[in-house]
């Protein structure tokens, strides 16, 4: 049998919803696994990337820490696929951008409603924040996208299958949406 | 019948008559021309360009162009898709579109058509605009960030309600809508929810308040199937309430 393909994945700035609809394909994933072996994920807790084939990201980029896990895996993977609304325009968390940073921060942690203690955390082991969220394109590199909020169980499969056995990438009607 | 004039679409015999464009006759037709600042009640605007073609190797919008004998239309090469998609992608990017968080969503043209040509990914850089929401009106919202400046408000505030209040202000990217009143808002308007106006918008920037999200996803307008099957948001604005 062929050498099984390494796959990383990781949630950057996005709800870890794009992972639970991963695990949505169900009993595919033993299907899956006769296929690839994961390297970096949620899913198998290694927290640092090797060389790998295929890098999927949730998320969008906002904060130091995001860029930084996302330059990895654009060096570690040879595809690289944003999974998501987030990772694909920013998503709900760019929604900020209408906003200064310094005005989320008041909001959330001096002026909001029932803050107790006003204060802007400014720990040092706090990743720091950018000034806008992006998506991943505006950062790296990027071979595929995604979308949807979350893209359905269904659409992940579809993709993975496809690229896997080295078919074009095209999806049914109903597996495309951008909510 | 031999006296009908005709042009080909996609090498398809598409009749005509004097004074049709090329989307007159292909709607007629039953023929799918994507388009979006296009409606047929009113008159053609053309500033969308979605609705791109090749006629005999020159590249028009079809809403504007008029109908020739034996012209020769192409309209779903993989090439003028791809332009679409460019123009789609240049409109998302240059506004904010937020999709999950839109009561549009489902429902709405940009996002039927976006998916109609296979558009996957903004690809171009975010300005994310810094753009406001107008709530001043009792009965409908204005939400700026998501205006695709097809002035189909603004035709049917002028022409069918002959209340004049919308416009496109500035020119170039600074083109921005504007409400005609005073303090800029809505609200000191005589708009109406009942005003043409209130019905042609083909996203999510003039809404109804009071609802939103009504129908559950996967019995929305565009959820099962595409915009050239289900036609324009326009057309089933009273169907959906
Ligand atoms: S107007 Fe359409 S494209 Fe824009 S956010 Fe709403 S649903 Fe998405
Ligand atoms: S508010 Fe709607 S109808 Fe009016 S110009 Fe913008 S997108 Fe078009």
């Amino acid at each position: 049998m062929a050498e099984k393909l390494k796959v990383a994945t990781a949630s950057l700035c996005g709800c870890f919803g794009c992972h639970m609809s991963f695990l949505d394909i169900d009993e595919r994933i033993l299907d899956l696994v006769q296929l690839v072996e994961f390297d970096r994920t949620p899913i198998t807790d290694i927290k640092t990337i090797g060389d790998c084939d295929i890098g999927i990201i949730e998320g969008g980029v906002a904060n130091a820490e995001n860029v930084e896990v996302l330059r990895e895996f654009r060096k570690h993977c040879k595809i690289l696929i944003a999974l998501g609304a987030c990772a694909v325009n920013g998503g709900i968390p760019a929604m900020r951008n209408s906003f200064t940073l310094k005005e989320c921060l008041e909001e959330a942690y001096v002026d909001g409603i029932g803050v107790d203690n006003p204060m802007i955390p400014n720990d040092t082991e706090i990743p720091m924040l950018l000034n806008k969220v992006h998506p991943i394109h505006e950062v790296v590199k990027v071979d595929h996208f995604l979308p949807g909020c979350p893209p359905s169980g269904d659409t992940i499969w579809t993709f993975l299958t496809e690229l896997i056995e080295g078919k074009p990438i095209s999806f049914p009607y109903e597996q495309i949406h951008y909510d | 019948m031999s006296t009908e004039k005709s042009f080909k679409l996609d090498g398809k015999t598409i009749p005509f008559e004097d004074g049709d464009t090329i989307m007159d006759a292909a709607l007629r037709a039953g023929e799918y021309i994507p388009h979006l600042c296009h409606n047929p009640e009113f008159t053609p605007h053309g500033s969308c360009r979605v609705c791109i073609v090749d006629v005999n190797g020159r590249q028009v919008s079809a809403c504007t162009q008029p109908a020739t004998e034996n012209s020769e239309v192409i309209n779903s090469s993989e090439q003028i898709m791809s332009q679409r998609r460019s123009l789609l992608q240049m409109l998302f990017v240059e506004g904010n579109h937020v999709c999950p968080a839109c009561e549009k969503s489902g429902a709405c043209q940009l996002q039927a058509v976006a998916y109609y040509t296979k558009m996957l990914s903004p690809h171009f850089t975010h300005f994310f605009p810094q753009r406001t929401v107008d709530a001043s009106h009792p009965d409908t919202a204005i939400d700026f960030n998501r205006c695709i400046l097809c002035e189909l408000c603004v035709r049917a505030s002028r022409d069918f309600d002959q209340k004049n209040i919308f416009a496109i202000d500035g020119r170039g990217i600074r083109s921005h809508l504007v409400i005609n009143s005073p303090s800029g808002e809505l609200g000191d308007t005589d708009f109406s929810a009942e005003d043409k106006a209130a019905h042609v918008c083909p996203v999510g920037a003039i809404l109804p308040k009071h609802k939103g999200y009504e129908r559950p996803i996967g019995d929305r307008l565009y959820d099962r199937k595409p915009i050239s099957v289900v036609g324009d948001v326009a057309a089933h604005e009273f169907d959906q309430e």
